[in-house]
């Protein structure tokens, strides 16, 4: 059974918001209506040079692709958060974000003057203004998740945007194994093939999650995500680099 | 795609043997090409690129193979910044593909990979750190060590979304050129790894060579 819902809030799509989150809890991201994208990174919130490595991430569990049972590590060896729910089956690290020139190529430009809130924001600049305010810049910035898209490789390693991927109530839900700071935008992915600017709201929830047990799904998809755990404990008591 | 290169190695105008284990670090000129050979065969070469002027525009592993629409580079691949703009072009490529989705192992990743008690073995960020840290002229802390080129390395993901690291497809003299678009820093570190097959667990020096 789920535990109870502490905060919940909903980002419009094309937005960023950033926020801390204690280890302990979780935050449960819903796709309100469908195709949605929320870029996403990881900091420590004690040394913001400890931040998500997709690389790690990606090798350590021998994959390309990100669900249920995967972990998010940072560049230390260690976890930032799990994957305890996910009803997408295919999340994307590799194809980073979108910039100014990419939306105003795909999409036009839609600035504040005219457009007021419903500019076209692009996921690049959404980062270095979440970045700014820990003092942090673009040399901080790392490559991105972007939850609920998917993109796909053919046999010679051709990638493709899917379409569809996520639908309506769709959702995902990271447990945080160690305080992370999270910074995030619902800006689109870079290779969406959308016709207009994609526009697509995430409900958010945080809860307080029960205490890791032995047999965490997570901890135990693979051999490395034990050690993973295991160099986050001995963080989170102190006995950490 | 495999493509032969016309430049001669004894007109190099600087040539370097880079054992396993030890970092590079030079600044190659707009305009120039450098070779990096495998000397031996299956040996990862971990490499960064930043722009000389301003290395806050660095090499972006993602920019790259999203704007090419492949995720593994060859002759023809532009290497592009985190700004986009194109920091170098492979010209030449006799290994024929190249991962720059694996990252670099590290002390931490290793323990995460392989076993906890591994994790004061020699590893390519700790190459880069040195390097970094001897080399302060060129403005470059941990802040900016991003994900690199693993020039020599089969990291092959499939459809399905695995991926799995491969015995190298490199062999003794085969060699990638590219030529510099920029003022490029160009940062490598040969690969010390003893627990995967990207070096055939047994790391060897690469050669660096640079022409005008």
């Amino acid at each position: 059974m789920s535990n109870k819902i502490l905060y919940e809030d909903e980002i419009p799509g094309g937005a960023h918001w950033s926020m801390l989150m204690r280890a302990g809890t979780s935050l449960k991201l819903i796709d309100k209506l469908g195709g949605a994208n929320v870029g996403m990174l990881f900091y420590n919130p004690s040394n913001y040079l400890e931040r998500y490595n997709a690389p790690d991430t990606l090798k350590c569990q021998h994959t390309f692709k990100l669900t249920h049972g995967h972990c998010l590590y940072s560049d230390m060896g260690r976890i930032f958060c799990s994957i305890i729910d996910d009803s997408v089956g295919w999340h994307d690290t590799v194809g980073a974000n979108s910039t100014k020139k990419i939306v105003a190529d795909k999409w036009g430009e839609h600035n504040y003057q005219d457009h007021r809130n419903d500019w076209y924001l692009n996921g690049h600049d959404s980062f270095l203004v979440e970045l700014a305010k820990y003092g942090m810049n673009e040399r901080d910035m790392a490559a991105n998740l972007n939850l609920f898209s998917k993109v796909e490789l053919d046999d010679e390693g051709n990638m493709s945007f899917a379409v569809e991927n996520s639908k309506a109530g769709d959702s995902i839900e990271l447990r945080f194994e160690m305080d992370t700071l999270v910074l995030f935008h619902t800006c689109p992915h870079p290779m969406n093939v959308s016709k207009e600017y994609p526009k697509q709201p995430v409900i958010y929830q945080i809860r307080k999650v029960d205490a890791v047990s032995t047999d965490d799904y997570c901890r135990n998809y693979r051999e490395e995500n034990q050690r993973g755990f295991k160099n986050t404990e001995l963080y989170n008591i102190g006995c950490g680099n | 795609m495999i493509k032969e290169s016309n430049l001669l190695e004894e007109q190099a105008n600087y040539r370097e043997n880079v054992k396993a284990g030890d970092y590079f670090i030079k600044v190659v000129k707009k305009g120039q090409t450098f070779r990096i050979l495998d000397i031996e065969g299956n040996q990862a070469a971990d490499t960064l690129f930043y722009n000389a002027q301003n290395p806050s525009e660095r090499y972006s592993a993602m920019d790259t193979i999203r704007e090419q629409g492949n995720i593994y580079l060859t002759t023809g691949s532009k290497l592009l910044s985190n700004e986009n703009n194109q920091m170098l072009e492979i010209v030449a490529d006799t290994c024929g593909r190249h991962d720059t989705i694996g990252g670099a192992c590290a002390t931490e990743s290793n323990t995460v990979r392989y076993a906890l008690e591994k994790k004061c073995m020699h590893a390519c960020r700790d190459s880069w750190m040195l390097a970094v840290a001897e080399h302060e002229e060129f403005g470059i802390s941990k802040r900016d060590i991003t994900h690199n080129i693993n020039f020599f390395m089969n990291v092959p993901a499939t459809k399905e979304g695995g991926l799995t690291f491969e015995d190298g497809i490199s062999a003794p003299g085969k060699y990638v050129e590219m030529k510099a678009h920029m003022d490029t820093i160009v940062l490598i570190s040969n690969c010390p790894q003893l627990n995967n097959p990207c070096n055939g667990y047994n790391p060897t020096p690469v050669e660096v060579l640079i022409w005008d």
